[in-house]
């Protein structure tokens, strides 16, 4: 009270840093990725909302004289219209329980992640969205992310084991919050299986047959887009683990089995049995548009993550949404059917270790942690993102809809979860010109010289300098 | 600290070498041309640009080569561990799998555009000008490519090639299963990229060659007529000769806009499936999430070198002709 001056939390060096650091993340191709790939293309600065929204709870807070007040950095990758309302709601809500101002720094989806050596080692945000799996221990191992046992340790109660071990990195420390999830499944629309009287497909074999049914039918049996490469890893990781198992898939993740392995020979063997079904235009197609074959009913079924529900909500007719329904992969007859894994990618927020305001900033980046862990805040984001599901035990299902908790349901029956390819192994082997050239080169001609093909893998893997 | 001191105690104790040295210098500035004002215009004339040359191209060259013979990621600092020798080039030449792909690629870019669009550009130019009916709209329908950056034609050429786009929709392939797949079919894309790039090409190498065509002495164009050659021989023998300068302006662009080609192909998909381009490795590799630096500037260097071949041909030819 005594001294008002100070009592503004973000002055105009703070939102001018803000933009700065926005602006550092930009690249002429990034700018490029952007447009292309996302309509929301939105490579925003520090977040108005959130600043304006500060301004009437500070003073409150600081004459409260609380040590947490002031203000907080956040990058975000929620450029999608929907989970940038999203964050909006979930900063608001945190700046009015705690005075804590957000200066947010939303950068496009694809860009950040392209994007995140760079920014991790400069001059990031305090708080940073990012993943768990092999792609989180990657920077807390390089000391890029700090350890927030202290967070955990108040929060852990709200969390079941599955996300509890999600989080941990290779020293047995803490490096993030589980925020949302989503499995993936295989989608469907429930009035197609009615009119032409399909059954889910409980084995391999009825998913041939299904298969053949729905092509002589005039559909597209499994609707497919590889153009930005990752998609296809949904497949690779379902087959492998259905055939292989999770700690196999996990071995070979972490570099401890060979891609030359016969067993991964089986897989692509077994991936070749239902390539004639993909959509033959795949490769040119993104995810969006191989899912609105889907919605147009010119497909049967789709493997992918819960957000293709994005696209049926897009049509804005809500007998869209009610239509879509999903299953899990058919087992294979194998012994790790029973399994039930599944890809789960959990995301996650984390603090960067080298934040510039980290010592001030210390506090309130660990309550912002804490405000995450809610599930309160995790609904307001579900609500403006419903392909996002909260990882919370405290969340108020009571909202979800038939789909989000069938999608809650399927993962909690899995006995093993994984992340994704690309976030389970190091990402210079999953990259654009890794991984993802290398499936795509396998679906160009399913038929090839495995033997040589998983050599050209493993080679490549082996050239891949040590991480650390 | 000392040094500078040093001289002024021997002014002030008035030493002769102290003195002398005050005393000759005005001396020799009479013999010299330029006035101290000249010099530092000169200093900072031919400083400057040689400082921002060593800033920005020859740091970064240099920089490039020698992180080349590392297997950096740019994370923690540079140790003598992270040197490799020669293995990055030896893994791009002899398994990297996208390399020779996106070799073959730049080369067929350049020879598209040299062999193809090039050649339509000029003869789109000599047409225009003519003088025909309605030049100025051709002009400007073949111009307007030229003004749009490479992310827009990206984009538009992507909505005309998709597989519900214009192209496939003329030509009634409404099914995703009869319609041509420009886009991810690995043997066709990248000639669906160069049609793209070859479209704006063409217009930039028309408005080169129209600007040349213009400045054309007129009486050149007569004098020929009067010698009896015709529209081609013209052309040829004596139009082609006298517009050497904007000749080897084209060719000069040419080469630069194959062998920096990135944006198309990179809006496309990222350069991968059929796609690859040497300036894409090196994007993907060292600025992606990868993050392998060193792998990258190796790929940087052999751009580098295969950029180098076309510059110093062409450097020694001009420098040769300016001497005899």
């Amino acid at each position: 009270m005594a001294e008002p001056i100070r009592v503004d939390p973000v002055s105009r060096r703070t939102v001018l840093k803000g933009i700065a650091g926005a602006a550092g993340l930009l690249s002429i191709p990034a700018i490029i990725a952007a447009c292309s790939s996302t309509p929301a293309g939105s490579t925003g600065a520090s977040a108005p909302a959130a600043s304006s929204g500060a301004g009437a709870s500070a003073p409150a807070a600081s004459s409260g004289g609380s040590t947490a007040a002031g203000t907080v950095h956040i990058g975000s990758n929620h450029s999608d219209p929907g989970e940038k309302k999203g964050m909006e709601a979930v900063n608001a809500a945190f700046t009015t329980a705690t005075g804590i101002a957000v200066v947010m720094n939303t950068v496009d989806h694809n860009t950040f992640q392209d994007q995140i050596t760079n920014y991790l080692g400069a001059t990031p945000d305090t708080n940073y969205t990012w993943f768990s799996g092999f792609r989180m221990k990657f920077f807390a191992e390089q000391g890029l992310s700090i350890p927030i046992d202290d967070v955990w340790a108040t929060v852990k109660s709200n969390y079941t084991p599955g996300f509890a071990n999600a989080v941990v990195g290779n020293d047995g420390k803490v490096y993030g919050i589980p925020v949302d999830y989503y499995p993936w499944a295989v989608f469907y629309r429930k009035s197609v299986f009615a009119a032409k009287g399909y059954t889910i497909p409980a084995t391999w074999d009825d998913l041939i047959t299904l298969s053949k049914k729905m092509q002589t039918d005039g559909l597209t049996p499994i609707a497919f887009g590889d153009k930005d490469g990752w998609p296809a890893m949904g497949t690779f990781d379902i087959l492998n683990l259905r055939m292989n198992g999770y700690d196999f898939h996990v071995a070979l993740m972490a570099g401890k089995e060979k891609w030359t392995d016969p067993k991964v020979t089986a897989v692509f063997q077994k991936w070749a049995e239902i390539v004639p079904y993909h959509a033959k235009d795949y490769a040119g197609l993104t995810w969006q548009q191989a899912a609105d074959t889907l919605v147009q009913k010119k497909s049967g079924m789709y493997l992918l993550g819960l957000f293709v529900s994005a696209q049926f909500a897009a049509t804005n007719d809500p007998a869209d949404i009610a239509d879509l329904d999903f299953f899990a992969f058919p087992g294979l007859g194998t012994q790790y059917d029973a399994e039930k894994a599944l890809d789960a990618p959990i995301d996650t927020w984390q603090i960067a270790a080298k934040s510039p305001n980290l010592a001030t900033e210390t506090d309130a980046a660990k309550a912002y942690l804490e405000h995450w862990s809610k599930g309160a805040t995790q609904l307001l984001m579900f609500q403006n993102q419903p392909g996002l599901i909260p990882t919370a035990t405290d969340t108020d299902t009571s909202s979800y809809s038939a789909l989000q908790k069938k999608a809650a349901e399927i993962v909690s029956a899995a006995q093993k979860i994984t992340q994704f390819l690309d976030r389970d192994t190091r990402s210079d082997f999953a990259g654009s010109n890794g991984m993802q050239s290398f499936l795509q080169k396998f679906l160009a001609n399913p038929t090839q010289d495995l033997t040589a093909y998983q050599k050209s893998i493993q080679d490549f893997w082996d050239q891949l300098p040590p991480l650390t | 600290m000392a040094e500078p001191t040093t001289p002024t105690t021997s002014a002030l104790t008035g030493s002769p070498t102290g003195g002398a040295d005050v005393g000759v210098a005005p001396k020799r500035r009479r013999y010299s041309i330029l006035t101290r004002r000249d010099r530092i215009t000169m200093a900072l004339m031919v400083g400057i640009p040689t400082f921002l040359l060593i800033a920005f191209i020859w740091l970064p060259t240099i920089a490039s080569f020698f992180l080349s013979f590392t297997n950096w990621r740019g994370i923690t600092a540079l140790t003598d561990r992270n040197f490799i020798g020669l293995k990055n080039y030896e893994t791009l030449f002899t398994q990297y799998p996208f390399f020779w792909p996106a070799v073959w690629h730049n080369v067929l870019w350049l020879a598209t555009f040299v062999f193809i669009a090039t050649p339509i550009g000029m003869f789109l130019a000599v047409l225009l000008d003519r003088e025909m009916r309605g030049t100025r709209i051709y002009q400007s329908a073949l111009f307007i490519p030229v003004v749009l950056s490479l992310a827009i034609v990206g984009f538009i050429w992507e909505q005309m090639y998709t597989s519900q786009g214009f192209i496939n929709s003329v030509l009634g392939h409404t099914s995703s299963n009869t319609a041509i797949d420009f886009l991810g079919n690995p043997a066709l894309n990248i000639w669906a990229v160069l049609v793209a790039a070859g479209w704006r090409h063409v217009g930039y190498v028309m408005v080169l060659y129209l600007a040349g065509l213009k400045s054309v002495d007129p009486t050149l164009r007569e004098a020929a007529a009067i010698d009896g050659a015709n529209a081609r021989q013209t052309f040829f023998r004596v139009i082609f000769p006298v517009m050497k300068p904007i000749n080897i302006v084209i060719v000069v662009i040419t080469v630069i806009e194959s062998l920096r080609a990135f944006d198309i192909a990179y809006i496309i998909n990222r350069g991968k499936n059929g796609l690859e381009l040497l300036s894409i490795l090196i994007t993907n590799n060292s600025l992606s999430e990868a993050s392998l630096i060193g792998f990258g500037s190796a790929i940087a260097v052999v751009l580098l070198v295969i950029s180098l071949v076309p510059i110093v041909i062409f450097l020694t030819r001009t420098m040769r002709e300016d001497t005899t």
